[in-house]
């Protein structure tokens, strides 16, 4: 069954949209949405590596012998997150400390290796280019939808360009469980449940 | 040695990979529907975990730090942690066929669990010795395997209860998970 290109680049958007639909890559998910920045901050790292090992596994996908298929693409993946990595370093010191060791874990996150076997390695440049940028702004939009959930929370603010928002005004008491590991959990769970409310019709 | 006890119960159950530090989420929930399958799991990332611990420790301190290679880390690491699984892989299927058997399809696996390769990169953040590195990586081994397990416990409960249908299988499991969290939580400061 041939998807249209722009269906190509949609389904990452809802139809596939992870972590929900493809429960994939929960590690970043659960541990950088305590703030939307580092939600933000995760997500278009996650795309930029996406995007680029999707590209070069595909146009590589005719040169890669089958049997080393999988080393070959965590080789791709390990490169371009190490890119990630330094130009992070260089120019975004702060959102860098905050990520951590996910940062360089994004080499293990199943989504990005999952889409190079499921996807670009049978697929031509484009349409991985497509589904690579689809599937990373899908994984973006479910981390900052995760992570506002919590922050609003957990905090009563919502932080954007490190100036906090007060949301619900100096009296409110905030939930700091949500912002710890449990409320990660419980508010994963929680946002899987609406998902497959609204999804049903 | 107290200081390495200490390390040890902080590793188990303060920092627990799984529930404090969310490492291995995929595998936590991919693997945890039977009691079985948790063991093997559990079984195997101790296995791996230990062997991969001490060896990105030897590779970054006496190949990566002596030439200046420290921006390779990515790269190095996943290449040795890939490797390595295979080389295990191999080993036990001609010498202990039985454990193969036992450990089945979670050592490939265990290739993209990040806890494996969280773990390692905790090791060199923390600036452990060898020693050191060697009890994290036992320690958040077992941890793992005793989280692993006691909520592969719960989800073969849940089975047997009636669950909303939004609510059913991963969605359920991951409220269970923030549960179990919790009562993980309550060891913070008990060091």
């Amino acid at each position: 069954m041939a998807r249209s290109i722009v269906q190509e680049f949609t389904k990452g958007l809802w139809a596939e949209i992870p972590p929900f639909r493809l429960v994939l890559g929960l590690c970043p998910v659960l541990a950088v949405t305590k703030s939307v920045e580092n939600g933000i901050g995760m997500g278009v790292a996650t795309t930029f590596v996406l995007v680029c090992s999707n590209v070069l596994v595909s146009s590589l996908r005719k040169v890669i012998p089958a049997k080393v298929r999988i080393a070959c693409y965590i080789v791709i993946i390990a490169t371009f997150v190490t890119v990630v990595e330094l130009v992070m370093q260089a120019f975004a010191y702060p959102l860098f400390l905050k990520l951590g060791i996910f940062i360089p874990l994004i080499v293990v996150n199943c989504i990005v290796l999952g889409r190079s076997e499921a996807f670009a390695s049978k697929n031509g440049i484009f349409r991985s280019l497509l589904d690579g940028l689809g599937i990373g702004i899908g994984f973006t939009l479910s981390l900052s939808a995760l992570a506002a959930v919590r922050e609003l929370l957990g905090t009563g603010d919502l932080t954007i360009w490190e100036t906090p928002i007060q949301i619900f005004g100096p009296t409110f008491q905030p939930f700091s469980f949500m912002v710890e590991a449990p409320g990660a959990f419980v508010a994963l769970g929680l946002m899987l449940c609406l998902m497959n409310l609204v999804g049903k019709k | 040695m107290g200081d390495l006890i200490v390390l040890a119960i902080s590793c188990i159950l303060i920092n627990n990979i799984l529930l404090a530090q969310y490492l291995g989420n995929c595998p936590f929930l991919g693997t945890s529907k039977k009691m079985e399958t948790a063991v093997g799991m559990a079984m195997a990332v101790v296995f791996v975990l230990v062997m991969a611990g001490v060896i990105t420790w030897i590779t970054n301190t006496y190949f990566l730090q002596k030439l200046g290679l420290e921006y390779l880390r990515t790269v190095a690491f996943i290449l040795v942690i890939a490797s390595l699984v295979q080389f295990v892989e191999m080993f036990l299927k001609k010498s202990i066929p039985a454990l193969y058997a036992g450990l089945g399809i979670f050592l490939p696996l265990i290739t993209t669990n990040c806890a494996v390769m969280g773990v390692c990169l905790i090791n060199i953040n923390e600036e452990y010795n060898f020693l050191q590195a060697l009890v994290a990586s036992f320690s958040y081994a077992v941890g793992f395997g005793l989280a692993l397990i006691l909520f592969a416990g719960v989800r073969e409960r849940i089975l047997l209860a009636r669950v909303p249908r939004p609510l059913q299988d991963t969605s359920i499991a991951l409220v269970t998970a923030g549960i179990l969290s919790l009562t993980f939580f309550a060891f913070k400061g008990m060091v």
